[in-house]
């Protein structure tokens, strides 16, 4: 493996493929920051399924496997299909999810007709068309990447210019609109910079699964910062790294694709930040334990202390199953007793008789009003 | 037409009445997408299983892919609910995930098996008839015909059953509640009917054109009828329709069958869109003018009105000049001529008995 990877990485070839793997990346990232924070994430799926038949179509019509009109042509039928989104959306009581899937099953359905057509065609030209269905990296020649790499330039100025509007856009949209901004100008150049970051990965990912490769890296950062220039700036990096790591995978081992690679690397990634990020779902249900665990000890110390007060002694013991009585609220008071004593706030008197020491004591006073009503 | 083509058509029939059944809630429910998310995942369930089981059509691999689709739709809404993911991102992060996984177990470890890559997104109903079911030495129909009616048979049952739950927790979810329906309950039951039909339409149209067959023909109906019985028929009526044709024109020009039913969905869902009676955009069109014209014409009598009153419109001396062209003007003027509503004399306007009438009606409200 070691040896494998010096080798992808001393190699022109394979260096121009992580280049254009790792841009991608960067690309997405930042991009797909926008289509998270403004709730738009299945957009990006429909428009990257909607790709296919404007990829197909620009090949009938120039008749070679040329870049660049692919590119147009994914483009424009990525974006006749959020058009399409809109009118039907604006125009008649069918919601945006039915809008979505529709776009997304028709413009799809009709790029498989189109490439089954081609497909029938005598000269071997389009041999390697499908392999925008689920994406190829080793295919990637130095040009691709100065293509990769210009409109990914295009799209990150873009986002540079317009920082403050955009961001502006994805939070507070009315409050935008009330200061003078066109927020329909806005939106529309939020969906070019997305359907450009979509047609650069088209070859790489996919279309099947770029929409991915926008989602995944921003919520992965989201999960990390609140801060929107921090969450681009990680999202850019783990969209990057995920895009090398998995079209390295795909050229090490036999017969994996590289959109499912990536998309994998890029997902595992996410899941792991919303499972162990600070405020993570695990993390979260940590803390949780940890303060649970915190007031029943509090709990227990001061009824250790209420029922020795009764004695007029302090440090008068009690057995656990006394105490346990007294708990409404049924968990186990012995690992709480246990817990306290590795504290140093109770010891234990002979059978399974339970006393606070004088720091116990002192702890109990030393507990807030409030925790004392608890 | 050959035997051939008969069963293709009659295994696309069922398979589309059979997404079209449930499609309708999901319209309704706004859960269209959640059928994108069903789809992709159930392919790591019909892979995991064929890897139990070893054939494709055993009825276990049907319910284990079908678990699959449900258990992704748990897990989206479980990220959904961390709060730490909003709805439309949870759905996008988590059927990626799994369709990729099964994507490379697929080209990893079942490279000569009948489902490859192509098939997961093409379909392969052309090959539907070749494998028949045959019971001692009867031939009785192609197997798919089988499993796929049964399928329908299942989902025909389960809207029959629960049909008025479906109803009361699909418009009005607290209200379902309150009566004791368990919302979720059939929530989980109407997504596992979906993900079995999703398993079953797999054969047919693959992973992602099920979409097109289980959300366009409800929302052609939806944009036809308000009752849901209806909708549901209909739905049923235009799905058919659609893989009947759909068929006929992949023959025609030798194409994919299913890219070919997705399209003509689209096909009609435009036509509906367009024509159809009162919500087609024409018809909304037409409803506009019509209200903009009465509108005018009402407005052009009572004008008339308040002058034979004596409150006179200052502006307007001849009321015409209230309009935004003389064009326009005049054609309002010729309507109510037509209607007998006013009468041109000398070149003023005069209201008539009944334009006084309308007039009068239109100002005091009766």
């Amino acid at each position: 493996m070691l040896e494998f990877a010096v080798e992808l990485f001393s190699d022109y070839t394979a260096r121009t493929i992580l280049l254009g793997a790792a841009s991608l990346g960067v690309v997405s990232g930042v991009v797909g920051s926008y289509a998270v924070l403004r709730k738009q994430s299945l957009v990006g799926d429909v428009m990257s399924h909607a790709a296919l038949p404007g990829i197909v179509l620009a090949f009938m019509i120039v008749g070679v496997k040329e870049q660049l009109p692919i590119f147009i042509g994914a483009a424009l039928s990525a974006v006749l299909a959020v058009f399409v989104i809109n009118l039907v959306t604006e125009n008649s009581r069918i919601k945006t999810d039915s809008a979505m899937g529709m776009a997304l099953s028709v413009f799809f359905g009709l790029g498989l007709v189109l490439l089954t057509y081609v497909q029938r065609m005598p000269d071997a030209n389009q041999a390697g068309l499908d392999k925008f269905l689920f994406g190829q990296a080793e295919a990637l020649v130095e040009k691709d990447v100065l293509i990769i790499g210009l409109t990914g330039f295009f799209a990150l100025s873009v986002v540079g210019l317009f920082w403050k509007e955009f961001k502006l856009l994805c939070f507070d949209p009315d409050f935008g609109g009330t200061m003078g901004f066109s927020i329909k100008a806005l939106d529309m150049l939020v969906t070019a910079v997305i359907v450009s970051a979509i047609v650069i990965g088209l070859q790489t990912v996919g279309v099947v699964l770029m929409s991915s490769m926008l989602i995944a890296p921003a919520v992965a950062a989201r999960q990390w910062t609140g801060n929107m220039g921090s969450m681009v700036i990680l999202a850019a990096l783990v969209a990057a790294v995920s895009g090398v790591t998995g079209v390295a995978l795909s050229a090490g081992f036999e017969n994996i694709p590289t959109g499912p690679a990536v998309i994998v690397c890029v997902s595992v990634i996410a899941f792991f930040s919303i499972l162990f990020s600070p405020n993570g779902f695990f993390t979260l249900k940590f803390k949780d334990a940890q303060s649970r665990r915190e007031i029943r000890k509090d709990y227990v110390l001061k009824a250790l202390h209420d029922l020795a007060l009764e004695h007029d002694d302090p440090g008068y013991a009690h057995s656990e199953r006394l105490l346990a009585l007294g708990s409404e609220r049924g968990f186990n008071v012995r690992k709480s007793l246990f817990a306290l004593q590795a504290a140093g706030y109770v010891e234990s008197v002979g059978e399974d008789n339970w006393r606070l020491t004088q720091s116990g004591i002192r702890e109990v006073k030393g507990l807030s009003p409030l925790e004392k009503n608890r | 037409m050959s035997p051939h083509q008969l069963d293709i058509q009659l295994v696309a029939v069922i398979v589309a009445a059979s997404c079209s059944i449930p499609g309708a809630f999901l319209v309704l429910r706004r859960m269209s997408m959640m059928t994108d998310a069903i789809s992709h995942s159930i392919l790591l369930g019909i892979i995991l299983a064929f890897f139990l089981v070893g054939d494709l059509s055993s009825p276990f691999l049907i319910i284990g892919a079908a678990a699959s689709g449900v258990l992704a739709i748990s897990l989206i809404e479980a990220v959904n609910r961390s709060r730490l993911v909003k709805k439309d991102a949870s759905i996008g992060i988590v059927f990626p995930f799994l369709f990729s996984v099964a994507v490379i177990l697929l080209s990893k470890y079942a490279r000569n098996v009948h489902i490859d890559t192509h098939s997961v997104l093409l379909g392969e109903i052309a090959f539907a008839p070749f494998n028949r079911l045959i019971v001692s030495g009867m031939d009785l129909g192609p197997v798919s015909a089988y499993v796929m009616g049964s399928i329908l048979l299942l989902n025909l049952l389960f809207i029959s059953f629960f049909y008025k739950e479906l109803k009361v927790s699909t418009f009005d979810e607290s209200f379902a509640s309150s009566i004791g329906f368990r919302p979720r309950l059939i929530h989980y039951l109407l997504m596992a009917v979906v993900s079995l039909t999703c398993v079953g339409a797999f054969d047919a149209v693959g992973s992602i054109l099920v979409i097109a067959l289980i959300v366009i023909p409800p929302c052609c109906a939806y944009l036809l009828t308000d009752s849901l019985f209806r909708m549901i028929s209909l739905s049923v009526l235009f799905g058919i329709s659609a893989a009947i044709s759909g068929f006929w024109a992949a023959n025609w020009l030798d194409v994919n069958i299913a890219g070919s039913m997705a399209f003509v969905c689209g096909v009609f869902f435009l036509v509906v869109f367009l024509f159809a009676p009162q919500r087609g955009l024409f018809g909304i069109m037409r409803e506009k003018r019509r209200q903009r014209m009465d509108f005018a014409e009402a407005s052009l009598l009572v004008s008339l009105y308040n002058q034979e009153k004596g409150e006179a419109v200052k502006n307007h001396p001849d009321s015409r000049g209230m309009f935004r062209s003389a064009d326009f003007a005049s054609k309002v003027v010729g309507f109510l001529k037509q209607k007998g509503e006013i009468a041109v004399t000398g070149g003023g306007l005069f209201l008539t008995e009944r334009g006084r009438e309308r007039a009068r009606m239109t100002v005091e409200g009766r």
